[in-house]
């Protein structure tokens, strides 16, 4: 297997790659702090609100990415009536799936580490006078994000490699022109060198995310 | 006027009756300790002044303002203003565990209180000088001993100049060997004339500090006294079997 071959296998799948990277950044810039916002309506007094985004996040997590993203690149432009506006550039509509999928799983371990909060945090704030806004953001904040670090982290190595669903939905990435490669020189070694590029983009991630616990260790 | 008075103060969770009509009253300057067996009232009671917990009936007149009146709540920015004038002091400590020792003191005072970052840095070093953690200061929590973490807790709380602190056993959670460097801190309040309510089971601190005791049974104080009176000359046979459980 010449090096010559390597390289123009791997070229397009490194531009392939770029489209599972950019989706990976939207997909996390959006999806986590839209979790954290679902944590807080499924918690909230108001019931219909805290009834809907459980209901949202339950339903979510109950069924399969595949599935979601098969209904919003190809199901919704079938409905009656509104299916026409809802046809999106499948990438498009693939980070619309990726975002709306996430921000559930993210919902549901920001949930835990709040329920990881001692209650006298809560206490201690409000007898130094601190308000409810300021409890939020300088006491119960850093300590969830602390808490849901190594979950956010297995969330992230995950979101990595479930990019290769893009393959579904006919988004040219990675694993698209890996299996182009395969098809066209009948060799295996293109989805080799793309679990290559796979593991090294999940290395990368997990290693980031280590640092990120030792910066936050609290000690 | 008393500093605090407190009558008929009246809580129940669902059928359970935690305090019946509980009226005392707490001078400037007193030392208040709060004695009586594990669920005779006193955390709800501590809990009840802070609004930690609503109370159902009853009045709490703190320093010339209501914060409650006939069962009555007084309105939020009069209940803010009673409250700063408390503070309290956990069981469990509970410093913020994603701050440093420094941080933990000059978080409230810095959202909170109308003084230049100046002052603040000031006075928190000041205070941990004073409960003799200079040198701990830039540390987090989780590196301190439970004594150490009781020490910040209360500089922390005198951060925000109470008129008083309350303090909710403040040495049940610690090692035997380390309840005395906290006892040396409160009793050191004590004689800077710090008005304090104390609840703890540290009946030679009780004795030796405070200068009223306050026996809570089942959510009503059965008997209140001096520490001599209390603990050498006890008349109800509730207290009588308590003090002798210590074995004093
Ligand atoms: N949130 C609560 N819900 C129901 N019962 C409670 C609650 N908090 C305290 N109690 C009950 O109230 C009583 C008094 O509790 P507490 O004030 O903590 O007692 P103490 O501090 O003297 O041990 C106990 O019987 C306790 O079980
Ligand atoms: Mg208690």
């Amino acid at each position: 297997m010449s090096l010559d071959y390597i390289i123009s296998v791997v070229k397009p799948m490194l531009q392939g790659a770029q489209m599972t990277v950019l989706l990976f950044f939207i997909a996390i810039i959006v999806s986590i702090p839209l979790g954290f916002l679902l944590t807080l309506a499924a918690k909230s007094s108001f019931k219909p609100l805290a009834w809907l985004a459980q209901t949202y996040i339950y339903v979510v997590r109950g069924t399969p990415l595949l599935l979601q993203l098969l209904i919003i690149c190809f199901g919704l432009p079938m409905l009656p009536v509104v299916g026409p506006y809802l046809v999106f550039d499948r990438f498009v509509a693939a980070c619309i799936g990726f975002i709306i999928n996430y921000a559930a799983y993210f919902a549901e371990i920001f949930r835990g580490g709040l329920l990881g909060i001692d209650k006298g945090q809560y206490e201690a704030a409000q007898v130094l006078g601190l308000n409810k806004w300021q409890t939020m953001t300088r006491i119960i904040l850093p300590q969830m994000f602390r808490i849901a670090l190594p979950a956010v982290a297995n969330e992230s190595v995950t979101l990595i490699k479930d990019t290769a669903l893009l393959y579904a939905v006919a988004v040219p990435e990675l694993l698209h022109y890996a299996q182009a490669a395969v098809n066209r020189d009948f060799t295996i070694m293109p989805f080799f060198l793309a679990a290559l590029i796979y593991l090294i983009m999940t290395v990368i991630m997990s290693l980031i995310f280590q640092q990120l616990e030792k910066r936050l260790r609290f000690e | 006027m008393a500093f605090i008075k407190i009558t008929n103060l009246k809580k129940s969770y669902k059928k359970l009756d935690v305090l019946k009509k509980i009226s005392f009253a707490v001078e400037k300057n007193d030392v208040l300790a709060i004695i009586g067996p594990s669920g005779s009232g006193k955390s709800t009671l501590l809990r009840s002044l802070v609004r930690l917990e609503d109370v159902d009936g009853g009045s709490m007149l703190i320093d010339g303002g209501y914060l409650v009146k006939d069962g009555m709540y007084s309105k939020p920015a009069d209940l803010k203003n009673i409250t700063s004038k408390m503070g309290m002091v956990f069981q469990h400590f509970n410093l913020f565990p994603n701050l440093t020792v420094k941080e933990n003191l000059e978080l409230a005072p810095k959202l909170v209180k109308k003084e230049s970052r100046k002052q603040i840095a000031a006075k928190s070093t000041e205070l941990l000088e004073k409960v003799n953690l200079l040198p701990w200061s830039n540390s987090y929590p989780a590196n301190l001993s439970g004594g150490q973490k009781q020490r910040v807790a209360i500089a922390r709380a005198l951060m925000m100049d109470p008129e008083i602190l309350l303090f909710d056993e403040p040495t049940s959670a610690l090692d035997p060997e380390l309840t005395q460097e906290v006892l040396q801190v409160m009793k050191q309040l004590a004689n800077e004339r710090m008005t304090m309510i104390v609840v703890t089971h540290e009946m030679g601190f009780a004795r030796d500090v405070a200068n009223r005791v306050m026996f809570l049974d089942n959510g009503a104080f059965v008997e209140a006294g001096t520490p001599e009176e209390i603990f050498d000359h006890p008349k109800n046979e509730r207290t009588k079997a308590f003090i002798a459980g210590y074995g004093q």
